[in-house]
């Protein structure tokens, strides 16, 4: 079975691991649980998996979207309870399916966080209003400055009692757009502590992203 | 674990932060209601290195499957994390948990080498446990250490209440089952660990009294009240039906062995007389081809690992290696999982198996021939010819391996320069033989020469001799680099002596020592097996300033009629045999394998019917 998508969540002590060994832990999952995916041919086979948009280490998530395939017929919609069991704490299988489109298409992403140690939500909602907001990041070719404020759709901050709550909604594909990015957009203004999960995806149109 | 704020905030501060919140697939926790032990299983270097100890992996299943009795993981956090912790005065916890070290009933250490032992105590001072035994009077907070470095663990002896001699799986149940019922019965620390002594391979440092001579050697080893005068190293006899921990933890970040170890065989049957490992875990005893198979597939299923290591002292030596790789690849081919066979000797039958093994990729080949010339190696009954060798890399060439890499030893006792350039002219020959057999000889070759500086250790037959000096060591390194200069195919490389040194008076020291480690730790030392954090000024500082010397204990000759520090340690293999093996040595006899003929070692008497079946 080819273009086979999975949905899974990502929190708890699991928001910990890196990008490249959820992949490792994915391909031992499957194989835990008996599940054959698709290997590559030559010298070096590897499963053929892709992680949409990986995440970065901290961040949790309620929408994780892993591409695969299997060497054999399987029931869709059963897989989720069967890869749960083998999954380490953290991480729950939500949904499989026949993947609709391609991950590129995955452009928006909502996210909820909380800020500690800094500015009331009063600072970060005008912070975040202006136009442009200039941040400085690497990329290939030395440091480049960007302008983050076209791909902030959504940036919406509450006095909570827990501290300082995020609602935003972010361009997460082309340009990219974190919010570990917006955070250092802040500079010496950034909070102390910070920790966002994401909620939701889109595409371009804000349909949802399957 | 609860994963509060202040912790969440460091985590995201330092490398690879899965490392320290567990969580992983087959971790096991408890209900705390139905725990009456907790057991704080502590492995002093980092989770990289811990999570990759077969023993660890053993001795966490054996422990959890006691009911009432809950086994724990700690490691040691990085540099990065072990100070944002100190500065934020968290203390070190266990993975399963999340609870600090000082919430668990027995505080217990898996010491495979020497260097560790200065995290040992960083360890207990982060979980806030008093270093010294006697500093910790009451029966909580038990702290114990068990593995290979017990078979002198005298450096270390004030700072445990209680070791393990030989292998655990049976002791360490029994004296966790004797715990649980010094806390039911309210017992004294005392109490508790004079009936421990009585176990046999318990070591219980504080019942033996040690004193010394006027020129700093040991005069005295004395047993207090019933203490047993020597501790009787206990193995695992039947370990074909031994426990296997076929549910391992599966980390969710990448370690350094990260795959199923299947351990064939324990012990060894060669006498590598330089060999610590094969002479304290004899006699050897294996497990049948059909239950190799039968773990290896219940792991594999139950982890999900995509490689298996056969592993043990000597792998080529296991009688049915040929049958159980047939059955291993029949299993593992079709599912794309790979098998590697590490410690392989230099013969045909291991270049036959290794062909069959690694029929797609080729990765490089190893080799410890441990000396350069013939006379050496028969000094150190290493039983490899020259002739061996170059027919298992002809071999290996032929078969399209390109990469070979060669283990040396310098400063092994005897060794003369025409020794150590024999290293040189070996590695000519390997690289001339690839020339002449290679399978392709437009990829090129590379031969590796690395050499470490031999380090005399307790219980085998070199535990009398010197190590040679730094600057010696050093000297035959630079003739050795002459030597090799000219040919650009043969790398070298060679290890620093630096470690060495203190690992050599670390190895060998007694318990005066214990302060040295002291000293060291509270000069920063800590994961000193790692060149990152290691420093040599803190050793030659502290051995002075605790009123010892370092060349006393490691470039010091001992007479053979001196009482050395671990004599008391009792790991089987006689005294009288070392003696004997040390002449042959000298007079550069070999002595047969145990499966040739039984050079009465003694660790025959291990087993119930006195003979050993090697």
């Amino acid at each position: 079975m080819d273009k086979l998508r999975l949905r899974f969540s990502k929190t708890g002590r699991a928001v910990y691991i890196s990008h490249l060994d959820l992949m490792r832990t994915m391909q031992r999952v499957f194989s835990r649980a008996g599940v054959p995916l698709k290997y590559s041919e030559g010298f070096n086979p590897h499963a053929k998996i892709s992680i949409i948009l990986p995440l970065s280490v901290g961040t949790a998530s309620l929408c994780e979207y892993m591409d695969f395939a299997l060497t054999e017929e399987r029931d869709l919609a059963a897989l989720p309870a069967a890869l749960d069991p083998y999954m380490p704490e953290g991480i729950q299988a939500l949904e499989a399916y026949q993947a609709p489109g391609k991950g590129s298409e995955l452009r928006w992403l909502r996210l909820e966080g909380v800020l500690r140690g800094g500015h009331d939500a009063a600072f970060y909602n005008d912070f975040f209003a202006q136009s442009p907001i200039l941040v400085e990041h690497r990329a290939k070719r030395g440091v480049r400055t960007d302008d983050i404020a076209p791909s902030i759709r959504q940036a919406r901050f509450t006095d909570e009692p827990g501290g300082v709550k995020a609602q935003l909604i972010l361009h997460a594909q082309e340009p990219t757009v974190s919010p570990e990015l917006m955070m250092a957009a802040l500079g010496d203004d950034a909070p102390a502590y910070f920790r966002f999960t994401r909620l939701e995806a889109f595409r371009e149109d804000m349909t949802p992203f399957r | 674990m609860e994963m509060n704020e202040k912790i969440d905030a460091l985590l995201r501060q330092v490398q690879r932060p899965a490392r320290y919140v567990g969580g992983e697939y087959n971790q096991v926790v408890k209900d705390k209601a139905d725990v009456d032990v907790r057991f704080a299983f502590c492995f002093p270097d980092t989770y990289e290195i811990g999570m990759s100890n077969l023993g660890m992996k053993i001795l966490y299943g054996v422990l959890n499957e006691m009911p009432g009795v809950w086994c724990e993981r700690v490691f040691a956090p990085w540099g990065d994390m072990a100070g944002a912790m100190r500065r934020e005065r968290i203390p070190l916890w266990a993975l399963e948990s999340g609870d600090s070290l000082d919430k668990f009933d027995i505080i217990a250490f898996s010491l495979g080498y020497e260097m560790a032992y200065t995290t040992v105590l960083d360890m207990l001072d982060m979980g806030n446990i008093p270093l010294r035994a006697k500093d910790r009077p009451g029966l909580e907070h038990l702290v114990m250490a068990g593995g290979g470095c017990i078979c002198n663990i005298e450096p270390m002896a004030e700072f445990f209440d209680l070791c393990f001699l030989g292998e655990g799986e049976d002791v360490d149940r029994e004296a966790v089952e004797l715990y649980r019922q010094a806390k039911k019965e309210g017992w004294s620390k005392e109490e508790y660990l004079r009936r421990a002594a009585q176990i046999e391979g318990v070591y219980v440092p504080s019942l033996y009294d040690i004193s010394y001579n006027a020129d700093g050697t040991v005069a005295s080893i004395t047993p207090v009240g019933e203490t047993p005068a020597r501790v009787r190293k206990r193995i695992v006899e039947d370990f074909d039906g031994c426990y296997y921990p076929t549910r391992p933890v599966v980390p969710s970040t990448e370690v350094v062995h990260d795959r199923v170890s299947l351990e064939v065989f324990r012990g060894c049957i060669r006498g590598c007389r330089f060999c610590q490992a094969g002479h304290t875990n004899r006699p050897v005893r294996s497990r049948a081809p059909e239950t190799l198979l039968r773990l290896g597939r219940e792991t594999l299923e139950n982890t999900g690992y995509q490689e298996l290591n056969l592993s043990s002292l000597s792998t080529s030596d296991y009688r049915g290696l040929s049958q159980l790789c047939d059955g291993l690849l029949d299993y593992c081919r079709p599912r794309g999982i790979s098998l590697s066979l590490p410690s392989l000797r230099a013969d045909n039958f291991s270049m036959d198996i290794m062909q069959r093994v690694q029929q797609v990729r080729k990765s490089g080949l190893t080799f410890a021939p441990e000396a350069g010339t013939q006379r050496l190696r028969d000094v150190i009954n290493k039983n490899v010819t020259e002739e061996d060798l170059l027919n298992s890399c002809r071999i290996a060439f032929e078969g399209g391996w390109n990469n070979v890499k060669l283990y040396f030893m310098l400063g092994l006792p005897t060794e003369t320069d025409e020794d150590v350039l024999g290293i040189a002219e070996l590695a000519k020959k390997v690289f001339w033989t690839w020339k002449q057999h290679a399978a392709n000889k437009s990829r090129g070759v590379r031969v590796t020469v690395s050499t470490s500086e031999f380090i005399p250790k307790p219980h085998t037959p070199f535990q009398w001799e010197a190590q040679i000096s730094r600057q010696e060591y050093l000297r035959r390194v630079g003739l050795l680099t002459d030597a090799l200069a000219k040919t650009k195919a043969i790398t070298y490389n060679w290890h620093d002596a630096e470690m060495s040194l203190v690992e050599a008076a670390l190895a060998r020291g007694d318990r005066r020592v214990g302060a040295v480690i002291e000293k060291v730790w509270r000069l920063g030392g800590r994961l000193e097996s790692w060149s990152e954090y290691f420093q040599l000024d803190r050793w030659l500082e502290a051995f002075p300033a605790c009123g010892l010397d370092i060349d006393f204990y490691g470039t010091r000759e001992r007479p053979v009629d001196e009482l050395l520090p671990w004599e008391h340690m009792d790991c089987a293999v006689s005294r009288r045999h070392l003696e004997r093996e040390r002449e042959r040595a000298y007079q550069g006899v070999l002595t047969p394998d145990c499966r040739a003929g039984c050079s009465g070692c003694g660790a025959a008497s291990l087993l119930k019917e006195g003979v050993c079946r090697g």
